[in-house]
């Protein structure tokens, strides 16, 4: 990749990051939304590890950290989804993916930095606000040194690579099912429950508990919130991370070409 | 279109938006019915993506017996109430979540100038029964809570069963519909609104006591969704009312349902007055 085509993908990040910076109104609604939901969720937590202190290795503070950590991360990792996925599954379904195909760009790098200007514009426009109300409001269990909250970058970074890899495989999938609502929704599903935006992943029971950990979802929101609260070692938490990183965005990159090769291109 | 329906009374106003709705809807639902599997896959899936919610409280409890001092019988027991009565007023209404994007787009002009009540037309728009999903999901849980937990039966008991399903459900009919008003004046702002009702029926789901007095008092007080289940169920459940609020409280939810409705209302109407056209 030359410094031509490096500029190229640059400008498409800060394009991404700039519709969504459109939208004020909807972020400003995003915003207490998720404040709201970090209210009802603190509280059910609170009685969670009041009657069980020390609930999966963690005391009542940094339950309350990992709540406002998730309401944080839930839109700029795309938790849920809403990325681009939605956007490409539509061009595959309509058939404008065939003008895409024509760019002299690649069509993954192409949609990972749209998805890295999204994903930074909702992290500052959309995680910042409920995180420091949390953080005010409750008691929370903050690192002091700069060098963990730099760890913890690292680690929403590898987050992020995730989160997309994941989601590239939901929009390709349209290439052979057409209606991709099936699809988004099991990925919504398994996102939220096993990224542990539904409860952190070390209060899961058992086998249960072993085996969501070990799932590509528990890089979104529990490997960052282990780094910052100082309860997983960096290292070997970015091996974890960027282990499924570049194994899904091969596996991307694999259906990518299989599915070019078969393009048919819906209507005139 | 104003005129005339002040023209057909009251009541027949009420009459004619319900056959609007009934037109619609009816419409929508054969529409749904011409792809069977896709009906059924997203009807499992919003059966599902619901389930969720209870599969957190059903995680909680396997580590702990109580939570806020309730067991997990009678969690499922508020659990079941406010997902049945939200998931019917969804059904109903939800389909109002569209309307900022209607406004936005313009599209809301063409609603404007059919000869039909344009809230009925609004609330039928995309009529998704596969919102069923969801109201099956708290049927079946309530059914849990209902084998699980020791009830002692009285004739009260069980009238404010059903009372209080369909109370909850106006209740939250009327928070979709405030919240659609509100659109009109803040169109993209619209995720404000999953706030109120996703957020709510989330709320309900917990018991009263573990939140701070501060929120049982808002939900009591300045947005009644305490009389959805809290309230009643304290009744049923034989539970110490939140806020050491009087017993009759528990039957005053059919009360507060209408009055939500009304105020609804009227906010939809001053909604719609200030709607001006995109004008493309």
């Amino acid at each position: 990749m030359g410094v031509g085509s490096g500029r190229l993908y640059v400008a498409v990040a800060a394009g991404g990051f700039r519709r969504y910076a459109t939208y004020r109104a909807a972020t400003a609604a995003g915003v207490f939304t998720n404040t709201v939901f970090g209210l009802i969720l603190v509280y059910t937590y609170l009685a969670l590890w009041d009657e069980k202190p020390q609930l999966g290795g963690y005391d009542q503070a940094q339950a309350v950290t990992f709540v406002w950590l998730g309401q944080a991360l839930l839109a700029a990792l795309a938790i849920g989804g809403g990325g681009f996925e939605d956007e490409l599954m539509e061009r595959i379904r309509t058939g404008d993916i065939a003008v895409d195909l024509y760019r002299p760009a690649d069509l993954q790098l192409w949609w990972l930095a749209a998805d890295v200007g999204r994903a930074v514009f909702q992290l500052l426009g959309r995680g910042v606000v409920p995180f420091v109300f949390g953080s005010l409001v409750f008691p929370v269990a903050l690192p002091r040194e700069a060098s963990t909250w730099l760890a913890f970058l690292v680690a929403v970074v590898l987050a992020a690579s995730v989160s997309f890899a994941l989601r590239y495989l939901v929009a390709l999938s349209a290439f052979w099912l057409m209606d991709g609502t099936g699809v988004t929704q099991m990925a919504w599903l398994a996102g939220f429950f096993c990224s542990g935006m539904l409860l952190p992943l070390n209060v899961f029971p058992g086998a249960l508990g072993e085996v969501v950990r070990m799932l590509p979802w528990s890089s979104l929101l529990q490997a960052p919130a282990d780094v910052l609260l100082g309860e997983a070692d960096p290292l070997g938490t970015y091996l974890f991370q960027a282990g499924w990183a570049v194994a899904l965005l091969a596996v991307g990159r694999l259906m990518q070409s299989a599915a070019t090769r078969r393009v048919v291109v819906q209507g005139g | 279109m104003a005129e005339t329906a002040h023209a057909a009374g009251r009541g027949g106003r009420v009459t004619e938006g319900l056959r609007t709705y009934r037109l619609i809807a009816v419409m929508w639902i054969r529409s749904t019915m011409a792809y069977r599997t896709s009906f059924a896959l997203t009807t499992f899936g919003n059966f599902a993506a619901t389930a969720l919610d209870f599969a957190a409280i059903l995680l909680m409890f396997s580590r702990v017996d109580a939570l806020g001092g309730w067991t997990l019988a009678e969690v499922a027991f508020l659990y079941g109430v406010s997902a049945v009565c939200f998931g019917l007023a969804d059904l109903a209404v939800g389909s109002m979540e569209r309307l900022g994007r209607r406004v936005r787009d313009g599209t809301l002009d063409t609603l404007l100038v059919r000869p039909a009540p344009v809230l009925a037309q609004v609330a039928a728009d995309r009529f998704a029964l596969r919102r069923l999903g969801r109201v099956t999901q708290g049927v079946l849980v309530l059914g849990y809570a209902l084998t699980a937990v020791d009830i002692d039966w009285t004739a009260a008991k069980l009238l404010l069963m059903p009372v209080m399903l369909l109370s909850g459900a106006g209740i939250f009919c009327a928070v979709f519909v405030a919240a659609a008003a509100f659109q009109f004046v803040a169109q993209d702002a619209s995720e404000v609104s999953n706030a109120f009702t996703y957020g709510g029926t989330t709320m309900l789901q917990y018991p009263p006591t573990v939140f701070a007095l501060d929120l049982v008092r808002g939900v009591t007080f300045v947005m009644p969704l305490a009389f959805v289940n809290w309230l009643p169920a304290s009744y049923v459940l034989d539970r110490p009312y939140p806020l050491d609020l009087p017993g009759w409280v528990a039957f005053a939810s059919p009360l507060v349902a209408v009055a939500c409705c009304a105020m609804a209302g009227l906010a939809w109407r001053a909604g719609l007055r200030t709607y001006r056209s995109t004008g493309n």
